[in-house]
């Protein structure tokens, strides 16, 4: 009885209706930069738009693809596993499959057990596991960030309350690196610093270190007993080949470094919703190793108890069957392909049509993103009379350009740059 | 060059998850796993239910289907239905647009985005639990930056809830802190409120401006009926006041390793609400971007197919039955056994979960002898029982409250020098 007068409101309901809300201060948070733009260009009803926003690939049809392997993937593993919770650290098969690529298939330190290595929520979940274990277990280190860098990795590591520091990375004059900066930023950091690396397809700038760079990097790292920390979410997905992009990390493991990576296949297998990815420390031993994984674990728990089982599924399924994973790798090389062609596409438009700058970076850099150097004022204007959408540094996703809309791409930024002298 | 991380020490196990572990490591055929809370079915089996494998075939022959990134809150469909869910179809609070929703990774991740969002946002950093409550409760809220209190719940001499330490404990709190509630079938315990308690609850709840965070695992697994199982939140929502939700769809949908969960905050306007969901979009970001798509995608095709959905409804209900009818099977067979003490707690208590009352030097005894892994808190999951497996839990616990029982001092003192 007293309860059916509570539910329909009629009894004196104690201090619940003559208090504002809790949350009366809450500021409307600014929009995600990088999805925001996704977000504008879905309600631009125009029929020219393009979206050369967010980092996910597309066909030369602005399509979204889902792999042929992932779909073989997907249609051996739907009906016949169950949905049981995999363990905190995620699948053990995924984990050593995701450990060869980016260590080498006969790497002698999967064999000793030597990395600790955990399922994790795509490139994201990876940073921030790292990151909050870099705090509970370094908690008087920061981390070196490179400017610019994805914005996400600010959002990570200060989430995670380790302090930040910036290097220099890329140099706007030259659309490249900014070497020497960047190497005197590494000189003078203190000992035994933590530094932030892209290993391959720098993101948003496109601009990689040169082998040769790296190799100094490397020695530059042992000198000062850095700690290197690598952010690849783009392996394969750069060059076309995956152990070509993994060489920033072969030149490190060749030195000695105990380093950590941040994995994704959100790109490279195109699971971007499915949240796969890997975090890996490499230790001294195997014990250390246990431990350091045991750690890692501990961090996960609290925050999802344990990983999607789905997307690990598929992953497993493709790399453990060896022609499943030779129908990958050349899927992934047309992938990248098509963008290297693009950006030859792109460039080559843009100086047929005359511009009076220099485009030469475009072909320069790689991967997914390429740093246009235009101002956020152009990129306004490309917005607001062309309906073109991408981040207001300049970034262009390469994947969103398309043969359809490569001429129509350079023309508009053509014409929003053709009286600066500079861009 | 040494590593940088050569002092980190190996972690202890995670307590329920490490029950699995060592019941894995055991090649005793007739071991028994009664740890980790995932349903079995009389045969023992892990169980995908019916309606998850056609929503799933569903979507894997839908080539129209992408992988591409969910929005930061995840599937808004999924978000809607699952608000609809828990709220009641017809709630005002949805209506008026009341309710900011994000898809999160199951009961875990929703709790720790509404408790991080909590830790930026509310004005008060203390979050009150139950004692006991779920071993991770304390971990998740310490992570995201509140501090956890306890409130009194669980009577070990009525094996049933201490309401009135409950009421002392939160009457004492605060103004304004966060208090934790199991919706339906507590965890470790089974203990739930009686609808009049749950009516004193939350009077007293609101009485004194405590922000109310419900911990909803067991939505319709609980006694087998989705509404009534959602009568605690429903009664705190009617009210017009403010609280969090966090909803897993681990258990009542078979869904647990795809993560499949919400967060609900529900405030009292619609732009305090978006506002709130804007907010939450932050917190989400630097942790993981955007939810898994799986998983949500087969609870959205069930959720909004009335069809599937009441295919759901009962398997869903069969899954329950059977967890009722373990109870009663056990709590006889300890009955027939004569074993000494009183057992109805067994049947009194609801959902997973059934706090025995064995001690651990009783637990270890099980273990040790008769191959049976539990929680050391005595708790046990009833779904990993069948009829056959019954008879042999029974002897074990017949056999275990036989033991000469050490005081607490004693396991006390034990456990100082390691014996």
């Amino acid at each position: 009885m007293a309860i059916r007068r509570a539910m329909s409101g009629r009894t004196a309901v104690v201090g619940a209706r003559s208090m504002s809300s809790w949350w009366r201060s809450v500021e409307p948070a600014p929009k995600d930069p990088i999805l925001g733009v996704t977000e504008a260009f879905l309600a631009d009803p125009n029929p020219d738009k393009v979206n050369v926003g967010v980092g996910a690939y597309r066909d030369d049809n602005g399509k979204p693809v889902v792999l042929e392997c992932v779909r073989e993937a997907e249609r051996r593993i739907a009906g016949h596993l169950n949905m049981e919770y995999l363990p905190m650290g995620g699948s053990v098969k995924m984990v050593e499959e995701t450990l060869k690529l980016a260590y080498g298939v006969n790497s002698e330190l999967i064999k000793d057990k030597r990395i600790a290595a955990v399922q994790a929520l795509s490139g994201t979940g990876a940073c921030r596991l790292f990151a909050d274990f870099q705090k509970r277990f370094r908690p008087d280190s920061q981390i070196y960030i490179p400017v610019p860098t994805w914005a996400n990795h600010h959002n990570i590591w200060r989430d995670a309350h380790v302090p930040q520091k910036t290097y220099h990375y890329y140099h706007p004059e030259s659309r490249g690196l900014d070497f020497a900066a960047m190497m005197d930023d590494i000189k003078n950091a203190p000992n035994g610093s933590f530094f932030l690396l892209h290993a391959c397809a720098h993101n948003p700038t496109g601009v990689d270190p040169s082998e040769e760079q790296w190799r100094e990097i490397s020695h530059e790292f042992k000198v000062k007993g850095h700690f290197a920390f690598f952010d690849m979410a783009y392996q394969g997905f750069a060059s076309g080949d995956p152990e070509r992009d993994a060489k920033s990390i072969r030149i490190f493991l060749e030195d000695g470094h105990y380093f950590g990576i941040a994995q994704s296949y959100a790109k490279n297998m195109g699971l971007y919703g499915q949240r796969v990815g890997c975090l890996s420390v490499l230790c001294e031993d195997e014990k250390q190793a246990v431990a350091v994984k045991s750690q890692l674990q501990q961090l996960a728990r609290p925050m999802y108890s344990n990983p999607p089982v789905h997307g690990a599924l598929i992953v497993s399924t493709i790399l453990s069957d060896p022609d499943l994973k030779k129908v990958w790798l050349k899927e992934v090389k047309v992938m990248a392909d098509r963008i290297i062609g693009m950006r030859t596409a792109l460039r080559g438009n843009l100086e047929k049509l005359g511009s009076p700058l220099s485009w030469q970076h475009i072909t320069n850099q790689i991967g997914m993103f390429c740093y246009s150097g235009l101002t956020p004022e152009q990129v306004d204007r490309l917005t607001n009379e062309f309906h073109i959408y991408m981040t207001r540094n300049g970034r262009i996703s390469m994947a969103g350009v398309t043969t359809g809309n490569v001429e129509y791409l350079a023309t508009a930024i053509h014409e929003v740059t053709k009286s600066a002298s500079t861009c | 060059m040494d590593s940088v991380f050569a002092a980190v020490v190996q972690a202890p196990e995670d307590p329920i998850l490490g029950v699995t572990v060592a019941y894995n490591k055991d090649p005793n055929p007739i071991k028994l796993n009664l740890g980790v809370g995932a349903y079995r079915t009389e045969e023992g089996k892990p169980l995908v239910l019916n309606v998850v494998r056609k929503a799933e075939q569903l979507l894997v022959n839908d080539r129209s289907r992408v992988k591409e990134y969910l929005p930061i809150l995840g599937l808004a469909e999924f978000n809607k239905l699952s608000a609809k869910l828990i709220l009641g179809d017809d709630s005002p609070a949805i209506q008026e647009n009341r309710v900011a929703t994000a898809q999160c990774l199951s009961g875990t991740g929703s709790l720790r985005v509404g408790a991080e969002f909590l830790a930026k946002h509310y004005h008060q950093r203390t979050i009150y639990i139950p004692l006991p409550s779920w071993g991770n409760h304390l971990k998740v809220f310490t992570m995201a930056g509140l501090s956890v209190n306890a409130y009194r719940y669980y009577d070990p001499a009525t094996r049933g809830l201490n309401i009135q330490g409950l009421l002392e404990d939160l009457g004492a709190a605060p103004s304004g802190a966060i208090v934790l509630l199991h919706a339906c079938a507590h965890n470790p315990t089974g203990v739930d409120p009686a609808p009049e308690q749950w009516e004193q609850i939350r009077q007293l709840i609101r009485s004194k401006a405590l922000l109310p965070f419900f911990d909803c695992a067991y939505q319709g697994f609980a006694s087998g009926s989705l509404d009534a199982d959602a009568l605690a939140v429903r009664m705190f929502v009617a009210d017009g006041g403010e609280c969090l939700i966090a909803q897993s769809y681990a258990k009542n949908m078979g869904l647990y390793g795809e993560r499949v969960g919400a967060l609900s905050i529900v405030c009292k306007g619609a732009d305090v609400a978006s506002r709130v969901e804007s907010q939450l979009k932050l917190v989400i970001r630097p942790m993981y971007s955007n939810p898994p798509i799986h998983g949500a995608s087969i609870a959205a095709t069930i959720l909004k197919n009335s069809d599937m959905y009441n295919e759901w409804k009962i398997e869903l209900k069969a899954m329950a039955d059977r967890i009722i009818s373990m109870r009663k099977q056990l709590y006889d067979a300890l009955s027939a056994r004569g074993t000494a003490g009183d057992w109805s707690h067994i049947i009194k208590q609801i959902g997973m979960f059934t706090f025995t009352g064995l001690n651990s030097d009783q637990v270890a005894f099980m273990t040790k002898e008769y191959h049976i892994y539990m929680t050391s808190d005595g708790r046990i999951s009833m779904a990993g029982l069948s009829s056959k497996t019954v008879p042999h839990l029974a002897d074990a616990i017949h056999a275990a409250v036989t033991l000469p029982v050490r005081s607490k001092f004693e396991i006390y003192v034990a456990s100082i020098f390691g014996f």
